[in-house]
Formats: C-alpha cells, sequence, structure tokens
C-alpha cells in the first residue's frame, strides 16, 4: 500500500484510500447491460456478414468404433451445399459418442442438416466403459502411487472417533447457453474469427498453426460472447474445421454445436469418488485421513483430487488414486477445477465426523482450523455466517426419527482459492478532448470485466464512467490473458492501473505549468485538476486535456508490475438450509449464505452477482446436474436440457452475501472471485440434507431416489 | 437434435411431404399471404389441413412494427427465420427444441418459444422480440430494470427473460410465486442471475437490500 494518501498523485502504482475512492467499491451497474437487455449486442453467434454459410457436423452415435466405410457423394449433390470436409475418415477410431466425423457448409442451416442425413457412414462398433463409478468393472483403470505422510495407521489406532464410508459425484456440464463456435471470413490470406472464447489473445497462434498461416494474419474478435465457465479456452477442432471450410467454399462459414453435442463433447467436469477414513481425538482435533479415490474426465481420466481439503495441514494422512478412463469425450476445466469435488469428500467426510463426535460442526471445524493456511479469515467468517443463519438457535443435531413429514436442516462448508491475477497488457490513451479510452486484448465472460477496468480509469483521471471507454474483445490490442482462475480482475485491474497512473501523470506534468505548480503537487478528482489542499487553484478536466497539445497521450501498463495492486488467496464460508420431505425425497433449498473474502473489491454489485452466481451453480450441480451415461449405448441419456436439469428461477431459496471488505482485507489489493463461491455449495448442502434427516446420501446430486435410497438405508453410490 | 433426426430419419421436411401425401405440395398455406394472394394459392389435405412445401414459400408478418415479407422453405422455424433471414439476432438458440426459452418473442402479444414454431404459423401475425420492446437509449420499463438489478451476466439468457418478463408483467403487474413459476418457469439461465431477475419480478427471496440503482458501496 502507498505510504502516503495522496490519491493520484503518488509517485508509485496503487489504490486511493477508502475516503478517496469515487469508483472502486461502489455499485455500479454494468456498462453493457442495456445492449444484453434489449438484445442490440451482437454475440459471435449473432454475426451474419454477406454471403454468409451455415456449417453442421456429423458425430458419431457410437462411443468406441472403427469407420469402416464413408461415402460423402450423396450429400454434396444436394443443391446448396458447397462444401463437404471429411474430419475423420476411412479407418479412424472413435473413442466416444459425439466425436467429429464430417462437416458441411450449406447456403441453410437446413440444408447442412440435409447434408448430413446424407452422408452414408459404416461403423465397426466396438466395445465401450462409460460408468466409471464401477471401477472395478473399467477395462484401463490405472491406479497412481501411493502416498503417505506422518503415520496414519498409528494415528488411527489411536483415535477417539472414526468415519468411514464412499462418496462420490457424477461428471457434470458446463452447458453453455452459447455453443461453442464460431463466424470464420477470409480476406485473402488473411483470417478474422468471431468466436465464442474466455481466451481473445492466445486463439490466434492456435489456429495459426492448425491452419499453417502466421499468426499475424488471424483476427479474433468477442465483444460478447454467452458463457464458457472453463470451457472456452481453444479453437477446437471445430473451430479449425470452421475455417478451412470458409477457405475452401470463399464465403465466410457459422459454425455452431448444436445442443447434444454441446452437452456431450464441449465440456464437462470431471468426477470423484473416494472411500474416505477421518479420525478425530477427544478434544475434537483431527488426527489422520486415509482416502482411496477415483474418477474420471472421460478418455484423459483424471489426476489427484487436492485431499483433505482446505484442511491440508493434517499430518498423518495416506492418498492413494485411480483414473479410470471412459469412452467419453475430455473433460475441461470446470469453473474452480477440482475444488467442488475435493470440498465435498472433505467436508462431508468432516461433518459426519463432527456427528460422531457429538460435536456442532462450526465448532468442530473451528477446532481444527490450525490446519488450513488462514485459520483467521475461516475463524470470522464462520462467525459471521454462522450469525447471518441464526446458527447457534437453529441449529440441532442430526434427527434420529421422522417427526413429521417434512424435515429442515442445516450445513456449513469453507472453501479456498487463489485467484491472482493474470499477465495483462492495457493501452491508456487521453486525447486532447479529454475523451479516455483503454484497449485491451482480454474478454468479458459475464463477469463485468468491461465494467470494473472502466471504473479503474474513471477512479484514477477523476472522471464518471460515460466519460471513459473500455475497448476490450479484439486480439489487435494489448494481449491480455485468458478469463479463467479467476485470474481477470486482478490482471487488467493492475495493467489499467498502471497505465492510468502513467498516462495521467504525464498529462499532469503538461498542465502543471498552466497551475503554477509541481506535478507532483496536482489530484485529479471529481472531474477536475486541482493543487492538493487547494482547490481554487484548478481547471476542469477538460481544460486540462486540451492543454496536453495535439496528440493524445498514451501509456501502457502492464502485470505483473510494480506496486502492490493484486494478491491472491481467500477463504469462504457457506451455510445451507433445506427442506427435505421425507416422503417424496425431495430437496428444497430454503436459505444459502456465502461469506465471502476476495481482498479489494472493485464492485460491489457485479462482485455480489459473481457470488449469486456462484450459489445459483452451486445448488444445480448439489440437486440436479449430472451426466447420465447409458452404459448399453454409450451415449449420453440427457444431452439436452430436458433431462439434463438446470436450476430454475425459483430453485434456490433465498441467497444472502456478505462479502469481507474493509481493513484487513481491501489492503491485499484485488483478487478474483469467479471461482471460490461455487465450490462448497455441494458439501453445505449434502451437509444440511444429512442434518434433516439423519443420514448421509453419500452421491451428488441429491436426487429424491438417492435421499430415499439413504433413508431406507440403502447407501451406496449407485 | 441432430442425431435423433439421423437416427430417425425424420426431418421437418418429411413430416410436411408426409402431410401432403396424394394433394398438390406446391400450393401455399391459406394466411400465407393476405387476401386473395392467399387464397388462389391455398391447397388442402384431404382432411382439410393447408399444406405447403416443401419449395420455398412466400410469407408476410410483422416483425418489431416493420412488415417484412421474405421467401422460406416451410420447414425454417421463426427462431431460424428471425435469426437468419431477417438478421434479427435478440432471440437466441440454445436448446433448439422449447426448454430453455432464450428464444422467447411475443406474437400477437403472447410469448412463445420461437424455435418451436415453423416460420409459416406466424404468417399474418405480428412478432415482437426483445430488439422491438426498446432499445438501449430508450429501454422498456422491464429492460431497465433488468439492468439496474444486475439480471444478466453473460446476457445470452436475458432476451428471452426479459420477453417473457415484459409478458409476465404486463398479465399481472405483481404476480405470486405461482404466476412467476407459470411465466418464467420456462427460461434458463446458466450463470445464475436469478437474484436480479426475482428482484426484477418482485418475487420471492430478491431481498437482501440490493436492489436499487448506482448507490455507494
Amino acid at each position: 500500500m502507498a505510504d502516503t494518501a495522496e490519491g493520484t498523485s503518488v509517485a508509485d502504482y496503487s489504490w486511493p484510500e477508502v475516503d478517496r475512492r469515487g469508483q472502486i467499491g461502489r455499485r455500479r451497474t454494468r456498462l453493457d447491460g442495456p445492449v444484453k437487455s434489449t438484445g442490440f449486442a451482437r454475440y459471435p453467434s449473432d454475426q451474419n456478414p454477406p454471403g454468409l454459410l451455415a456449417a453442421k457436423i456429423l458425430t458419431c452415435p457410437h462411443a468406441h468404433a472403427r469407420i469402416v466405410a464413408l461415402d460423402t457423394s450423396a450429400a454434396e449433390a444436394i443443391p446448396g451445399v458447397r462444401v463437404v470436409h471429411v474430419i475423420q475418415g476411412e479407418g479412424s477410431e472413435i473413442q466416444w459418442a459425439g466425436d467429429e466425423v464430417a462437416a458441411v457448409a450449406a447456403d441453410t442451416e437446413d440444408i447442412a442438416r440435409d447434408a448430413l442425413r446424407a452422408i452414408q457412414v459404416e461403423y465397426e462398433v466396438l466395445p465401450h466403459f462409460v460408468t466409471e463409478k464401477h471401477r472395478d468393472r473399467a477395462p484401463a483403470a490405472q491406479p497412481g502411487s501411493e502416498r503417505t505422510d506422518g503415520d496414519p495407521d498409528a494415528a488411527f489406532a489411536s483415535a477417539h472417533r472414526t468415519v468411514e464410508q464412499t462418496l462420490g459425484m457424477p461428471q457434470m456440464a458446463h452447458m453453455c447457453l452459447e455453443p461453442h463456435g464460431q463466424v470464420a471470413s477470409w480476406d485473402g490470406d488473411e483470417l478474422e474469427v468471431h468466436a465464442s472464447t474466455q481466451a481473445v489473445s492466445t486463439l490466434a497462434g492456435q489456429f495459426a498453426s492448425e491452419l499453417g498461416i502466421p499468426a499475424t494474419q488471424v483476427r479474433i474478435r468477442t465483444e460478447y460472447m454467452g458463457g464458457g465457465f472453463g470451457s472456452k479456452f481453444s479453437p477446437d477442432r471445430w473451430g479449425i474445421v470452421g475455417a478451412e471450410l470458409a477457405r475452401e467454399a470463399g464465403a465466410p462459414v457459422k459454425l455452431f454445436l448444436d445442443r447434444d453435442q454441446e452437452v456431450s463433447v464441449a465440456g464437462s467436469r470431471p468426477s470423484a469418488f473416494a472411500r474416505v477414513r477421518v479420525a478425530a481425538d477427544e478434544q475434537g482435533k483431527l488426527v489422520a485421513w486415509d482416502s482411496d479415490s477415483w474418477g474420471s474426465g472421460g478418455l484423459p481420466g483424471t489426476g489427484q483430487t487436492p485431499l483433505p481439503y482446505v484442511f491440508s495441514r493434517l499430518p498423518n494422512r495416506r492418498l492413494r488414486h485411480t483414473s479410470v478412463p471412459t469412452n467419453l469425450a475430455g473433460s475441461r476445466a470446470w469453473r474452480a477445477p477440482n475444488h467442488p469435488q475435493a470440498c465435498f469428500l472433505t467436508m462431508a467426510s468432516l461433518d459426519d465426523l463432527a456427528n460422531e463426535l457429538d460435536l456442532d460442526p462450526i465448532e468442530f471445524l473451528d477446532r481444527n482450523l490450525e490446519f488450513t493456511g488462514r485459520a483467521d479469515v475461516y475463524r470470522e467468517e464462520l462467525g459471521i455466517a454462522a450469525g447471518m443463519a441464526g446458527w447457534k438457535e437453529r441449529w440441532q443435531p442430526r434427527k434420529r426419527s421422522r417427526d413429521s413429514a417434512l424435515q429442515r436442516g442445516l450445513g456449513v462448508s469453507i472453501h479456498t482459492w487463489g485467484g491472482r491475477g493474470h499477465a495483462s497488457n492495457c493501452d491508456v490513451t487521453v486525447h486532447p478532448d479529454g475523451a479516455v479510452e483503454a484497449r485491451l486484448g482480454s474478454q468479458d465472460i459475464g463477469t463485468g470485466t468491461r465494467t470494473i477496468v472502466a471504473q479503474v480509469l474513471a477512479e484514477t483521471f477523476g472522471l464518471e464512467l460515460p466519460q471513459v471507454r473500455v475497448s476490450l474483445g479484439d486480439n489487435r490490442f494489448p494481449q491480455s490473458g485468458p478469463s479463467g482462475g479467476s485470474s481477470t480482475v486482478g490482471g487488467v485491474c493492475a495493467s489499467t492501473r498502471r497505465a492510468a497512473q502513467d498516462a495521467l501523470r504525464e498529462v499532469l506534468t503538461r498542465v502543471a505549468p498552466g497551475l503554477e505548480a509541481d506535478p507532483e503537487q496536482l489530484t485529479a478528482a471529481g472531474g477536475r485538476v486541482f493543487v492538493e489542499g487547494e482547490p481554487s487553484r484548478s481547471m476542469s478536466w477538460t481544460e486540462a486535456a486540451s492543454r496536453i497539445g495535439g496528440a493524445p497521450v498514451s501509456a501502457q501498463g502492464r502485470n505483473p508490475g510494480p506496486g502492490r495492486l493484486i494478491s491472491s488467496g481467500v477463504g469462504g464460508v457457506q451455510i445451507a438450509e433445506v427442506e427435505v420431505d421425507m416422503d417424496t425425497g425431495v430437496v428444497h433449498v430454503e436459505r444459502m449464505i456465502a461469506v465471502q473474502d476476495c481482498g479489494l473489491i472493485v464492485n460491489r454489485r457485479l462482485a455480489e452477482s459473481q457470488v449469486y452466481g456462484g450459489l445459483i451453480m452451486g445448488v444445480g450441480y448439489a440437486l440436479f446436474e449430472e451426466w447420465i451415461p447409458d452404459p448399453v449405448t454409450g451415449r449420453l441419456l440427457n444431452a439436452d436440457m430436458e433431462f439434463y436439469k438446470l436450476a430454475g428461477l425459483l430453485d434456490v431459496g433465498s441467497l444472502e452475501v456478505h462479502m469481507m471488505t474493509g481493513p484487513g482485507y481491501d489492503e491485499r489489493g484485488v483478487i478474483g472471485l469467479g471461482e471460490p463461491p461455487v465450490i462448497s455449495p455441494g458439501a453445505a448442502i449434502s451437509n444440511a440434507v444429512a442434518n434433516a434427516i439423519g443420514v448421509r446420501v453419500p452421491y451428488l446430486p441429491l436426487t429424491p431416489d438417492r435421499v430415499l435410497d439413504a433413508l431406507a438405508g440403502r447407501g451406496g453410490i449407485a | 437434435m441432430s442425431d435423433d433426426a439421423k437416427g430417425s430419419g425424420f426431418s421437418r421436411r418429411s413430416f410436411l411431404r408426409g402431410g401432403a401425401a396424394g394433394a398438390l405440395s406446391s400450393g401455399l398455406a391459406a394466411g400465407l399471404l393476405p387476401g386473395d394472394a392467399a387464397a388462389a394459392a391455398a391447397a388442402n389435405d384431404a382432411d382439410g389441413v393447408p399444406i405447403a412445401g416443401p419449395d420455398p414459400v412466400e410469407v408476410e408478418l410483422e416483425v418489431n412494427g416493420a412488415v417484412r415479407r421474405l421467401e422460406v422453405e416451410p420447414r425454417v422455424t421463426l427462431l431460424d427465420g428471425l435469426r437468419d433471414v431477417l438478421d434479427t439476432t435478440g432471440p437466441k438458440k440454445v436448446c433448439d427444441r422449447g426448454t430453455c426459452g432464450a428464444c422467447t418473442v411475443l406474437e400477437d402479444g403472447q410469448p412463445i418459444y420461437a424455435c418451436s414454431r415453423l416460420l409459416i404459423e406466424s404468417a399474418g401475425r405480428s412478432i415482437t422480440t426483445v430488439e422491438g420492446l426498446g432499445s438501449p437509449e430508450a429501454m422498456h420499463e422491464v429492460q431497465r430494470a433488468f439492468v439496474e438489478n444486475d439480471a444478466q451476466q453473460c446476457g445470452y439468457c436475458t432476451p428471452g427473460f426479459v420477453v417473457a418478463t415484459a409478458a409476465l408483467l404486463a398479465r399481472n403487474p405483481a404476480p405470486g410465486e405461482e404466476e412467476i413459476e407459470a411465466g418464467l418457469g420456462g427460461n434458463f439461465c446458466r450463470c445464475g442471475t436469478y437474484m436480479g431477475i426475482r428482484a426484477v419480478v418482485g418475487g420471492p427471496g430478491h431481498g437482501g437490500g440490493h436492489g436499487g440503482g448506482n448507490v455507494g458501496g
């Protein structure tokens, strides 16, 4: 933090003190709200350049097969079909249903579909495996090496209480509403791609290397995009195919996946199962952890989940993990990769152990915070969350009897994330008319990046939001990192702040003589430039800008860079309250409470929206969402939106968010927030259900059949 | 739906052809064009059901206040016609089978899924998309409420939600929980903007004191 309180006139890079902030921390409405709410925002899938062709992809219906014969002649003969492109020809071995076989570009989407139906493919169907929860049946399970720390056997032997059970959660889909895809257009050897991507600055090189052209000839545009959640970092094969179709057809080509393809191949979160044993001593202190885990991210299998989650300093532990490849499309990074799974496996186990110890789970967590990396943060947050929930008055031990058809319960979970800002470059330009612009090759994936960059600009120059312009979504702008891992807000705020402070210093240097002052004495605030402490010696921002000369002033800022603008490492606490219908097994989330830190908050409203969004997505995977592969056909039974259930408007109960801000948090600088709030809901809701019904439902999502099975004593992860 | 369609050999084209068995297939359905032209061009099957296609037919309808005449194959959905032919891209194509609500438009004031209507079915009718409700410079009150309550993130579900919400509030300015469920239960958001949307419709659980415009944090 700066050692002075001189606002924007300090000579280093810092955020203004709390009483001098005009923008940072405020509740600003998002700048692209009006274009989004009126349908005027043009997403990549909305681009309709002249001469546009529609492309569709033929996928393999088998989970494992070899292509014996492939004949496209009938498709090519259909009027209106422009290009038929074989992606995987005769002899290819297909490893998952939904893998791409051929593509067609045609005058209309309906004609392209006609052509797909006319392509004759003969498959030799091969054996497949798609149900990784049955690890013992997997043909290609890959057991990893065992890792042991301390002496878990001795610790278990002398422990006061031990719980042991198998828990798990299935693969689930990203389900981006705008499917993966792009509109590709060629002008000679120059390619322009309107891509629905989280990675504007890195996509060009990937397109270029696949297409055999220099990266300088690839332009990526993403003004808006309809959701990524970790699944949209690369061009993907359909992106390259789309560009090839466009090149061959000599016309722009729009290629977006159909919904069944989107669900099946364009993004899933790996599953995680584990036989967990965990023990505590008579004081309620954790003494040992043992987990034998497995899971799958489709064909690539999956790596070890970080266990035990958050309580990573637990001394005695043994970890084994088995990767289980399946004939399903490879998983992708899903919002907070690995964390929701690790959180559920850990927090559900600890909750059951607290129950065995006859301890309030919050008290139990509190007694063991020394095993976490940020005990003070969790302790404070647990206290706030418990207060908001009325925990002390309302929490009761697990019920053992069914005294009524509707049972309520409370559950708690804690989580962590890094969220350090990524590499980012930003150009800031001040024009002689006073207009200020930031340009950066970043993207707003719905989190509000455009808005928070504008706030940093306006804050630095002492202006209001309408007086600044933010340009992003174009790889011709200075390179900025992909939006993943909650890294964007820190990266773009830091690069923008540095560029803006440098540009402002240059402006102040040029106008200082007119105010008969040193540049260091000048401050920009409230639309004016004035001598600090002597507001009468001032001029308007417009007047100041007009004195910079005929050419604009510009500066480039980078992240990482000097000054304490960002950091990383956050903790969060969530409490869920559920109502369970003991007769039907239906779980309703009545209320969720989220207490979250993320360092210095740039926009309070958008920060809360991120947390609400994480909670709602969390209710989805806790109660409804799962890939359901059919063991017979190897295809997903629910590659749609009817039977792949998202949470609806009234499914999510009352949500209450408390952001940790102010002294002790602001000094840490900006830290990302997209991932943390989605980590705990599965565990918190599962724990609340266990509290309500008296037994653990060992598997997510908490569907009625699983709840009834658990109540009937039919455990297991079926 | 591509695999299903391939597997069964079922398509909108074959469906329409089936309906046209034994009858003229080149005529226009009644109502595609106003007045005499429609009557002259109409053909019916044995049950008196009007037949159109499979060749392109001329259709006239009103979109956001402007009369539009276009030539489309009868199998083209209202959504594809709006997006691909008329370049009206506010309505979004997400599930393409009447589940998610992102394509919701008003037909003669009633909310419908544009993906589940053939464009020829809307002939002679008035379609209002999200763009027809207001513009960024002159927003409809529902659109403004979506902005002020941060009821959008990526924004891809927003056009459908805005249209469905406008229809709901036009029917009932103070809907109860059941009416909200009926009016907006057919729309899904992935980013998780339901708190904002509930604040817009005044539904349950939107409390927490986070509504309102730009106020200091």
